[in-house]
């Protein structure tokens, strides 16, 4: 299988804090990656540098053997790369499905029509069925101010996906989200992007999910790659347990 | 739009139509100028939608009426679908012209660098004496419509009929658009834009649409303003023309279509009332009434219609026999 994303000497300072320190990261295609590190150690800064949000200091991201380095989100989003956030990032104003509606002209590259209506049958079946996998195509008529916290989150992935990414990066996909739902909704959510073949990585706090879902697993601390194995051997690692795990 | 609401949307177009003919002649001609200027409500409206209030927009207001008194009097144009298209056209190409720079802009700054570019709009209007005979303005003859010279008695009743013709699809426009792909994705832009960035959509480039679109339709506003008042000035460019349509904007409820349109026809029976019983105070009764509309009904006048439809529901629902 080949490469997807490639980061090489990528560094990031805020003033005197080194948060990204020279990561070099290869990641194949259809691989299921973690990131795991403190609170701290680098791992959102990472994701936006690689989205576009944040201009490295110095190093080069490679995309399917491209070069993305310091593109705008817009347009590393347009060649296939989609990221859920931390803090859910959605439209609140609007309903479930709208916020996914919106979510599916941007993918078609239509969202500028000013005529067409934005609620089409084909859209919207295709809507809910990206909200089908976390349980909110039931609530596609609701805002989306009534959705508790795991509702957001999960509304927030399901953007994403419909975006129909070959990259998709989760930053903490289970924080806020119920122990029920966390494993039933994240094994439902890989199998999908398995099918579609799409490359996966997520940086989470939950060592549970991270040792059952994560096919490779990257520790970071104080922004460098510190351990990079499978979860068993990256968290059996001693320097990674007294960083990562206290 | 329900079915209800577009039998309702027909009821109200019949009464336009209607009304004129029932009632006496400053009724039409109140009516003509309220429908004129709700364009222009409209187009900020439009924009609000986005989260962006302009305190300029009386520039394109300006140039759509400048655009009709300068091709009439330096011209010799006086059909008025033509002068109407030309005005929409140059009000809608100074819009694509300040809209490069101002769409880069949020906030604060967005409401004041379209006040800042009215105010040089308005300077030079006063400034070119020669051009647009400076604070004299240009005066705006009868107008041919479709070929045909309407006589000094249906001249009104012409240019109300006009003016509704193209204040109707006007609101047509703009309700598909509240609807379509871009209406929406203005709203996300409101709501959050960087998630609209990481969608793969252009935030500036939606905002640069939409204030076209929304000069364009300022511009329509300034033209129809110019054939029922019959007279263009400068101060249709000045910050306060600019800052009543805001006003009106918020009376009538941006965040629906109807709003402009309620908020526009009471506004003028309002101004007109006041002026008339409190001819030194009106622009306190203006304040007042202001004042009740956010205190008690933050979404405009057209909050009004939700309560009747809602109360209408709840009437019939209790209607029933209870089991």
């Amino acid at each position: 299988m080949g490469v997807v994303l490639e980061t090489v000497g990528l560094t990031k300072a805020f003033g005197g804090v080194v948060a990204v320190s020279d990561v070099n990261v290869a990641i194949a295609q259809g691989a299921v990656v973690g990131i795991i590190g403190a609170n701290g150690a680098g791992k959102t800064t990472f994701v936006n540098i690689i989205t576009g949000y944040l201009k490295p200091d110095a190093g080069r991201i490679r995309y399917l053997g491209r070069e993305i380095t310091a593109h705008p989100p817009r347009e590393i989003v347009g060649l296939g790369i989609a990221r859920s956030f931390q803090i859910p990032q959605v439209y609140t104003s609007l309903t479930v499905l709208e916020n996914v509606l919106i979510a599916l002209v941007s993918r078609e590259k239509a969202s500028l029509r000013p005529w067409a209506p934005l609620s089409t049958r084909a859209r919207e079946a295709a809507a809910l069925a990206a909200l089908e996998p976390f349980g909110l195509a039931e609530h596609a008529r609701r805002p989306v101010t009534e959705l508790p916290e795991g509702g957001l989150k999960f509304l927030d992935i399901a953007l994403s996906t419909a975006l129909g990414p070959r990259l998709l990066l989760l930053d903490e996909p289970t924080s806020g989200v119920s122990s029920e739902d966390k494993f039933e909704v994240m094994e439902t959510l890989l199998r999908i992007m398995r099918e579609r073949e799409v490359t996966v990585v997520f940086v989470e706090h939950d060592m549970d999910v991270v040792s059952r879902y994560a096919q490779r697993l990257l520790a970071f601390v104080d922004g460098k790659v510190v351990a990079d194995g499978t979860p068993e051997d990256v968290l059996a690692d001693p320097g990674v347990r007294k960083a990562v795990l206290g | 739009m329900s079915g209800r609401e577009g039998a309702l949307a027909l009821v109200a177009a019949a009464a336009l139509v209607a009304v004129p003919l029932l009632l006496p002649g400053w009724v039409a001609f109140l009516l003509t100028l309220a429908l004129a200027k709700s364009v222009v409500v409209l187009a900020i409206a439009l924009l609000l939608r986005a989260g962006l209030v302009s305190f300029g927009h009386g520039m394109f207001f300006a140039a759509g009426a400048y655009t009709v008194g300068l091709l009439m009097k330096r011209v010799g144009v006086h059909e008025a679908v033509l002068l109407t298209a030309a005005g929409i056209v140059v009000a809608a190409a100074a819009a694509a012209l300040v809209g490069l720079f101002i769409a880069r802009y949020r906030g604060i700054f967005f409401a004041m660098l379209n006040m800042a570019i009215s105010m040089v709009v308005y300077s030079v209007l006063l400034k070119l004496y020669w051009l647009t005979g400076g604070t004299d303005g240009i005066g705006i003859r009868t107008p041919v419509i479709l070929g045909m010279t309407p006589d000094r008695e249906s001249l009104r009743l012409a240019i109300y009929y006009f003016t509704l013709a193209l204040t109707l699809p006007a609101f047509y426009v703009v309700q598909r658009f509240w609807n379509s792909a871009l209406g929406f994705v203005l709203r996300a832009v409101r709501d959050n834009e960087v998630r609209v960035e990481y969608m793969g959509t252009s935030v500036y480039r939606s905002i640069y649409a939409a204030y076209v679109l929304s000069g364009g339709l300022a511009g329509l506003g300034g033209v129809l303003t110019g054939f029922s008042v019959g007279h263009i000035v400068p101060e249709q460019a000045y910050w306060t023309t600019s800052g009543e349509f805001v006003f009106v904007a918020v009376l009538g409820g941006p965040a629906s279509v109807p709003g402009p349109l309620v908020g526009s026809i009471a506004f003028e029976f309002l101004k007109s009332y006041a002026s008339k019983y409190a001819a030194f105070t009106w622009q306190m009764t203006l304040g007042a009434a202001m004042l009740v509309i956010i205190l008690f009904m933050p979404g405009g006048l057209w909050t009004i219609y939700g309560w009747l439809a809602r109360g209408g529901r709840r009437w019939a629902w209790s209607s029933k026999p209870s089991a």
